[in-house]
């Protein structure tokens, strides 16, 4: 096989990219060069067959998503790429503090929303703009949260610019997922490649769900000693079902679903064979408007009625709280660096990008103008829906997503499209460079904590910028080197 | 010790649909072992209406195929077709669910034995399957439950979900003992006086669907008789798919689970363990092997009905 290098030789129109292994100038980054030693050894062949392995482990074992639109209970995988992503340990440290920063004024903000709004008070962020979101959840006023902590569990999505050029695409408070392929793709790896993990000093990502049984426990109600916890799921048919069971497993606790709590007396219960036992702990993985059908959407079968009186009683602890969406929605998104300000009094860490709020007349004109150069997104859209990637679209498309924009504008935000670093990435035509992303776990307990790196999205056509697994997206093991 | 009930409810009948479709397996492969001696084309067909009746699907297979019985078809029917919730395929897809729907509560090795044997099922065409290859499908069938159960007892923790899982074992096979004795020994019964050898054969056919046949040689070493038969298949509490030893087993697992509300069950569950442990077959075939397997099937299902009550299904107080 020819080096791994001389194939991922960005060609021109490639050069504008930061590529994760090698610079413009074609040089191995240094905290590659571990890896290339071994890689370039290594014969078509086998890497070809250790991928075909890898596809096949990971249908035995069940690891995979369910699409929404197809067939009922359709499994496919998520495609793994055996070339690791790697980041230096100086350059995860940084990222590491801005995203502690960043969860702790997060967290801050929505409980001031539900309590005092003092940044509102202050006019640091509009408050129409808070409480005419329809992520506030008024039932939330007032009500006290374990800890003061919203958001235990945040899924920062992160791209790369340039050198040391982070910047944070959505801040993902509600139920964000991955985390199991962050730890199914280190076994993978290790299980493909021994040899790799012998040389090279990766940090370990395997006990997440320790970190987050611990996380889970510091936010029981107060007086609990030996907190019950359970994992609460749509159900098997859910795309992240494997997800919710696995956490379940690590953590050894249960795995429930709406139908097997109830509440009595203010208090939530799962049915056991040996009749009612005590939940103190609900680390959900529904949305809001499901959780309860008494208090918000009637029609669902997924939760469970009556919890949420139980939970502003303060007897459980549902995880992340209800509510947390009023600091994730994309219309909030330009407002987090008042916020780090506001509450903690530090200039932030990581870059927000530059984003046209649309209900905006000037931020409308300027976008409709330059439709082709930016990257619009639905203020509520998520999974890779609903967007418009201008570059990477034909011009009916851009006419078409037009109209879209002049008949609502206020559900839209535009951003211009980032050059998101490189990183190669085996595909059928050989070795070649495709965008990636990071999305790193942040717990939020007694302290903040994470495993080092996090799930590395990465866009398996050439040239496209969406790294969502429902939309052919696949992922890589994530290194972060140990000094 | 205790657990989610919907997640026992799942165990319990991941086990039934595993152990349904290895039973399944065993009975089309002694029909098609049957099938091979010296026979009337009309005797061939009461073979396999009484397969089908036995195991509740004889309508169903009217109405899809309508009133003439072909073997070929009916063993598709059996087998492999989805559209019959009764077929193996359907047992192991079910069985698949269930435990899809549990996988975090299972070790990974049974989860994986379960998953992967559903993946291999799809490849199975049993319309280009000739003789030779049918036995193997059954055998392969047999194979993988004899998997699971090997998995599950040597990676399983011993404890309330272990229970559950071997309660589903149990019944079922004690369900599926009992169906099988019934249909066979009738049809031999019944059949047109040949020689002894014929009768050997379908005996020996009998014995071998239920693994029995060793069994039986070093138990009796003498020749084969239809009362032994029953014996071994009913009252031997050391032969582990007879009536007696499944109900034994059902007993000691209840047992173990046993929580406010199932004396009941564990009642009448050690009534008819112990009416086997005491029983004569002498007795069993003098008010005829055929009602009393009948009452037996009753009982046991009246057993697993209290469980489901008892255990697994959801309650508020």
């Amino acid at each position: 096989m020819a080096p791994i290098q001389a194939q991922t030789q960005a060609s021109p129109a490639q050069a504008r990219f930061y590529d994760e292994m090698n610079s413009a100038s074609g040089e191995l980054r240094a905290h590659y060069q571990g890896y290339v030693d071994w890689f370039d050894g290594m014969s078509a062949e086998r890497m070809t067959r250790k991928r075909q392995e890898a596809d096949a482990l990971f249908r035995r074992s069940g690891i995979t998503f369910a699409v929404y639109g197809d067939e009922a209970g359709a499994e496919r995988l998520i495609p793994f790429d055996v070339i690791p992503r790697i980041i230096p340990s100086h350059e995860w440290l940084a990222l590491a503090d801005g995203l502690r920063q960043r969860v702790k004024a997060l967290n801050a903000f929505i409980h001031d929303i539900y309590h005092g709004q003092e940044i509102l008070k202050a006019g640091r962020i509009p408050a129409e703009q808070v409480i005419s979101n329809a992520q506030y959840r008024p039932e939330m006023q007032g009500v006290d949260v374990p800890n003061n902590i919203y958001a235990a569990i945040a899924g920062v999505d992160i791209v790369r610019a340039g050198a040391g050029e982070f910047y944070v695409l959505e801040d993902n408070l509600r139920v964000p997922s991955g985390v199991s392929y962050m730890v199914e793709n280190r076994k993978m790896m290790m299980r493909l490649f021994p040899e790799l993990f012998a040389r090279n000093r990766v940090a370990p990502v395997e006990h997440y769900p320790d970190l987050l049984l611990d996380t889970l426990r510091a936010v029981a109600p107060k007086g609990v000693l030996d907190p019950v916890v359970v994992v609460l799921t749509p159900g098997s048919f859910n795309s992240a079902y494997f997800e919710h069971a696995f956490l379940a497993q690590q953590m050894g606790v249960e795995l429930v679903e709406g139908q097997d709590l109830f509440v009595r007396d203010e208090q939530v219960f799962m049915r056991t064979t040996q009749g009612p036992q005590r939940v103190d702990v609900i680390y959900r993985r529904i949305d809001d408007d499901f959780l309860d059908p008494l208090a918000f959407r009637p029609d669902s079968m997924l939760g469970v009625p009556g919890i949420l009186s139980a939970y502003r009683a303060g007897n459980v602890t549902i995880s992340n709280a209800v509510g947390t969406g009023v600091a994730d929605d994309k219309s909030i998104y330009p407002y987090v660096g008042e916020m780090v300000r506001f509450y903690l009094g530090e200039e932030p860490i990581l870059n927000n990008v530059p984003t046209y709020m649309l209900r905006k007349p000037e931020d409308l004109a300027y976008t409709l103008e330059h439709l082709p150069e930016l990257v619009v997104k639905e203020v509520h859209g998520a999974g890779g829906y609903g967007m418009l990637v201008g570059p990477a679209s034909t011009k009916a498309e851009i006419e078409d997503f037009r109209l879209r924009i002049l008949a609502s504008p206020e559900k839209y935000i535009a951003q211009p499209t980032l050059s998101l670093s490189t990183c190669p990435t085996f595909v059928d035509a050989g070795i070649a460079p495709r965008h990636i992303d990071l999305r790193p776990f942040v717990l939020s307990g007694n302290e903040v904590r994470f495993v080092p790196g996090g799930l590395t999205r990465v866009a398996l056509k050439e040239g496209s910028l969406v790294v969502n697994s429902s939309q052919g997206g696949g992922t890589k093991d994530t290194w972060v080197m140990e000094n | 010790m205790s657990m989610l009930s919907r997640t026992a409810d799942h165990l319990y009948w991941m086990a039934r649909y595993i152990e349904r479709a290895e039973n399944l397996a065993r009975m089309l492969d002694v029909n098609n072992r049957m099938q091979l001696l010296p026979q009337s084309e009309r005797e061939v067909e009461r073979l396999w209406r009484e397969t089908l009746d036995s195991v509740g699907v004889l309508e169903s297979y009217f109405n899809a195929h309508g009133e003439k019985l072909v073997p070929a078809e009916v063993v598709h029917f059996m087998a492999l077709d989805r559209n019959n919730p009764g077929s193996i395929y359907s047992c192991l897809r079910s069985a698949r669910e269930n435990a899809h729907a549990v996988r975090g509560t299972l070790t990974s090795e049974l989860w994986e034995t379960i998953n992967a044997t559903w993946l291999s099922l799809q490849s199975y065409d049993i319309g280009q399957m000739g003789a030779d290859e049918l036995d193997a499908f059954f055998e392969w069938v047999k194979l993988r439950s004899h998997q699971f159960r090997g998995v599950s007892f040597a990676t399983m923790m011993r404890d309330e979900a272990n229970c559950f899982l071997r309660l589903g074992t149990f019944i079922e096979r004690a369900d599926n003992t009992a169906r099988i004795l019934d249909v066979k020994y009738n049809f031999i019964a019944e059949a047109p006086r040949r020689d002894d050898a014929g009768e050997y054969y379908q005996w020996s056919a009998l014995l071998h669907s239920v693994s029995a046949f060793e069994i039986y040689r070093k138990v009796y070493r003498d020749q084969i008789t239809p009362s032994r038969v029953a014996e071994l298949l009913v009252l031997r509490n050391d032969m582990p798919r007879s009536l007696a030893y499944c109900t034994d087993e059902m007993l000691a697992f209840l047992d173990q689970v046993a929580n406010t509300r199932s004396q009941e069950t564990q009642r009448r569950a050690g009534e008819l363990a112990a009416s086997l442990r005491y029983g004569r077959i002498e007795d069993v075939l003098e008010s005829g092997l055929h009602q009393y397997l009948t009452k037996f099937i009753t009982r046991i299902n009246d057993v697993g009905n209290r469980i489901a009550t008892d255990f697994l299904m959801p309650v508020t107080a």
